[in-house]
């Protein structure tokens, strides 16, 4: 999730961390990485956290994919309805949540997000998984960690660790969703 | 006791001093020409009318003292520029004998607020099968010679003609609450789209009209007068129009709330706008105003209708039907009549004081502003507004449906055969 | 989204995010685990002064589903059947510290009096008031429509009979346009409400014409008390001109269903075999019914920080 406190237009310097290119080399970096920690995709499910978790998610798998020659079960997770904060930010319409034919029981279940940020999300994002399926284990992909956890979490695979102060913004822009692919940091010093 | 009014302006035209003396109008002459009275009352800018009658009020007692008592609502009355009310007879118990009748009366002589005519019940108890004992009310110390069943519809055609044609006796009248009870069964605002909309059971108009067209029609026939309580809608006025034109003796009234309020309040689902009869179209409302302007609609009386709060503040099915008006009443009118040119103040003076007065024979009050004339008249400054506020209301009960709402004119002094009720807006 | 009190207040776009919103829900109830933690901590009272099991029970399942506390109220077995107001019903439910109140009353425009009145500080949810509304029938009809037909724009849907007492065929016929469909009435004239020509919809006395390739049809319930009305001469005459049978629903299109807002007169307004019959939707009604009012539940919920002066900026971050 990228959402951020601050609302738009109060920006200031805009900073491009990561292009097209980069994203691309994110992409194929993890892959590797995640065929390395779990020897293989055997058991492997990739679950996207809505909305830019998803197409990031499918990038994963359809590398991984190249790779093994195989393909990679890939999902999608809403966790709007575990959020702890409804009452802050009112009601948001749902997005689909896609388990994968096979379930969540007994496989790796990788949670792929484009930010880490409180922490927040991945915590209802593991609320989420709990009520569908029991899996013997998860790991979290990040596209970028920019800090500041509020929670005891903390990411498997990381694409760039970005020190950023609270006062910034990130925002991630995906093809799939944006037209175009890049990593701004809004406002502050970046 | 003398009172002198200085520079006071009857019907809205030129300035005089009017002596108040024993009861009766003692002179009026040039301002400044009278010698002092022992109440001088600066009336420079104000209007001076004949005390206001209103043909129907509800004041409650006995029963339900809870929501009005003869005293607090015609304190109210004075307040409003009353100096008679007629006092509707659906109280608990009835107003259907001598006894109650007499004793509502003498409530009001003691309260002394304004003059207080019970209007007696039809049949017994409401009930529309068995006529009350009209003559004995009329010969009672009351001399009652309005009858109504209001709140309820003497429905039944042979009752009604009975009734009509038994008050011919004592020069009596009967005010007729227009409802056809079969057509309004569980009734609860106007019929049209809206009450499709809202879901709530609508009251046609043609229930009130059938009924007005089959009693005018009795009442030619009997050879008697029928008077029309609170006329509502535009068929309405057409119906009293014809009658009037066939020469029949019928008159009728229109509730200030009538001339200005439509049903789109029943939106709200806030009882504090149910009434009976429903609060019509904008149509309906410009058809009442037509009718009181050319006089096919005699007087404008308030149907005072005071209820306690817990039967006001509840669902819109649950809330009773009725209205305050006292207080408001002159002010709307000039808001709806008067500012909008429709009525000068000799014809204020002529719907809301002569006619009622007439219509319920009373022989002191809607009476001219000359000399020897019974003293029962009321002050009131035509430049003033003012905001209603139902805590400020003298009524014991709060639902007014103008809470809020900017109103022009104020009532400065009312004075009942000349005695001060009223000064300076207060009690006096 | 405060308040649910009416279709009419529902836009194009409220109507299609709860219907939406739905939708995701309902494939909760495939699930293992059908409870979602989303109003724990909060209450949901259901207060039912007209007793209507179905509609109570699918309330409380809702409520449960997303970790509500739900404390009900029904007609029988409280103050409430023994003439407690409104009103005195509304203070102890606020003083129980209700987040939501969910209310069936007899009277048209109670849960518009409750949401206005001052008297509660919750969010109110309509689930039936008298003759008016009962807005989340209406939007699981939709719902179950949806399912069936896709898009409802330009489908053609029937309405037929008591219209004139029915607060489903109010909802409905609102709602319905509403989402672009073209609904006709159908009903005896004794059973439409004056001023049903301002109404968004056709309307037609003639059942057949207008059954005639109607991609749904949907038969009100003729409640007992008509019968003796004199709103129409007989249930013989009734069933004949405005019930459905299985000749008349041959008439509407091939992929057609058939809606009922239950419980049924077999016989009267709908004869047995359609009522069990193919086209049926019925059954479904009910499971999405769970749906439906899970998602106002949520939507009503989780609008209240926002509308009572918010805790956040009014600019609230976009995710970009
Ligand atoms: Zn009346």
């Amino acid at each position: 999730m990228t959402s951020s406190p601050e609302p738009e237009g109060s920006q200031g310097p805009v900073a491009r961390v990561l292009d097209a290119a980069d994203i691309s080399r994110v992409v194929g970096r993890i892959s590797h990485e995640i065929l390395e920690r779990t020897n293989g995709p055997a058991d492997v499910v990739l679950l996207g956290i809505q909305t830019r978790g998803v197409p990031f998610a499918r990038r994963i798998a359809v590398r991984m994919g190249e790779i093994e020659g195989a393909e990679i079960p890939v999902g999608s997770l809403d966790i709007t309805m575990y959020r702890d904060d409804i009452r802050l930010r009112g009601p948001r319409p749902l997005e689909p949540t896609e388990i994968p034919a096979g379930g969540l029981d007994d496989r790796i279940v990788v949670l792929v997000d484009d930010v880490l940020y409180s922490g927040r999300t991945v915590r209802a994002a593991l609320d989420a998984i709990s009520d569908v399926g029991r899996p013997r284990a998860v790991q979290l992909a990040v596209l970028v960690d920019r800090g500041h956890r509020e929670l005891p979490i903390r990411a498997d695979y990381v694409g760039k660790n970005l020190p950023t102060s609270l006062a910034q913004s990130v925002r991630v822009h995906l093809s799939e969703t944006d037209d175009v692919d890049e990593v701004l940091v809004l406002g502050g010093g970046a | 006791m003398s009172v002198v009014l200085r520079s006071a302006r009857p019907y809205g035209e030129e300035p005089v001093d009017v002596a108040l003396e024993n009861g009766v109008i003692a002179a009026i002459a040039a301002p400044g020409t009278l010698p002092a009275g022992d109440l001088e009352v600066d009336a420079a800018g104000l209007v001076l009318l004949p005390g206001l009658v209103d043909l129907h009020t509800h004041l409650r007692e006995p029963g339900r003292e809870d929501a009005e008592t003869i005293e607090t609502g015609t304190r109210a009355a004075a307040l409003g520029g009353f100096t008679a009310v007629h006092a509707m007879a659906n109280t608990q118990p009835v107003a259907d004998t001598a006894g109650v009748v007499e004793m509502v009366w003498r409530r009001g002589v003691e309260a002394g607020h304004c003059d207080v005519h019970p209007v007696g019940a039809v049949t017994v108890g409401l009930g529309g099968e068995h006529l009350a004992e009209l003559g004995a009310m009329a010969d009672s110390a009351a001399r009652v010679r309005v009858f109504s069943d209001d709140g309820v519809c003497v429905s039944d055609p042979v009752i009604m003609r009975r009734a009509l044609e038994y008050v011919k006796a004592f020069d009596g009248v009967i005010a007729q609450h227009a409802q056809e009870p079969r057509l309004t069964q569980g009734a609860q605002m106007n019929e049209g789209a809206l009450s499709g909309l809202l879901g709530l059971a609508g009251w046609p108009a043609v229930a009130e009209e059938a009924i007005i067209a089959r009693d005018v029609l009795l009442a030619a026939h009997v050879g008697s007068r029928v008077h029309i309580c609170h006329l509502s809608t535009a068929g309405s006025v057409d119906i009293v129009r014809y009658a009037k034109a066939r020469g029949i003796d019928v008159t009728a009234e229109v509730t200030p709330h009538h001339l200005i309020l439509t049903e789109d309040l029943a939106a709200t689902y806030d009882p504090v706008f149910k009434v009976n009869p429903p609060l019509r179209t904008e149509a309906d409302v410009m058809a009442v105003r037509e009718g009181l302007e050319d006089g096919t609609i005699d007087a404008v009386a308030t149907d005072h209708a005071p209820h306690a709060h817990e039967d006001k503040d509840c669902e819109w099915a649950a809330g009773a039907f009725g209205m305050l008006g006292l207080q408001t009443a002159l002010s709307i009118v000039v808001d709806t009549m008067v500012r909008t040119g429709r009525l000068d103040w000799r014809d204020v003076a002529d719907r809301m004081s002569v006619r009622p007065a007439r219509i319920g024979r009373l022989g002191d009050q809607g009476r001219p502003i000359a000399v020897g004339e019974s003293a029962s008249l009321v002050l009131l400054d035509p430049a003033a507004s003012w905001t209603v506020d139902p805590t400020a209301l003298a009524s014991r009960s709060r639902n007014t449906p103008f809470a809020g709402r900017e109103l022009p004119a104020r009532v400065v002094a009312t004075f009942l055969r000349g005695r001060p009720t009223v000064l300076d807006g207060a009690l006096a | 989204m405060r308040h649910l009190l009416s279709t009419t207040d529902l836009t194009r776009e409220d109507a299609l995010l709860i219907l939406d919103t739905a939708a995701e829900l309902a494939r909760v109830t495939d699930r293992a685990v059908k409870k979602l933690p989303t109003l724990r901590g909060r209450t949901v009272v259901n207060l039912f002064f007209e007793d209507s099991t179905r509609t109570r029970i699918s309330f409380e399942a809702a409520a449960k589903r997303l970790s509500a506390d739900v404390i009900t109220f029904s007609a029988k077995g409280s103050s409430v059947s023994k003439g407690e107001s409104l009103k005195d019903t509304a203070l102890t439910l606020e003083a129980m510290g209700a987040d939501a109140v969910v209310v069936r009353h007899q009277a048209s425009g109670a849960p518009y009096r409750l949401a206005h009145s001052g008297w509660v500080g919750c969010s109110v949810v309509n689930a039936g008031d008298g003759t008016h509304e009962h807005p989340t029938q209406a939007l699981l009809d939709a719902f179950t429509l949806r399912e069936h037909l896709g898009d409802l724009q330009g489908r053609r849907i029937v309405i037929v009979g008591d219209v004139l007492h029915s607060r489903v065929a109010r909802s409905n016929a609102h709602l319905l346009s509403t989402l672009g469909a073209c609904v006709t009435l159908v009903a005896p004239p004794t059973l439409l409400p004056v001023g049903v020509e301002t109404w968004p919809c056709a309307v037609s006395y003639d059942l057949d014409e207008a059954l005639e390739g109607a991609d749904a049809v949907m038969m009100l319930r003729v409640q007992n008390e008509r019968m003796n009305a004199a709103f129409f001469p007989s249930t013989h005459e009734y069933s004949r001109r405005y019930g459905l049978d299985t000749r008349r629903a041959a008439l509407l299109s091939d992929d057609a269903v058939v809606l009922h807002p239950g419980p049924m007169n077999r016989g009267m307004e709908i004869s047995a075999d359609v009522a069990d019959g193919a086209r049926s939707v019925i059954v479904e009604q009910v499971t999405n019914g769970v749906s439906v009012r899970m998602a106002v539940l949520y939507l009503v919920l989780g609008a209240r920080a926002e509308d009572q002066g918010g805790l956040l900026p009014a600019a609230e971050a976009v995710p970009a």
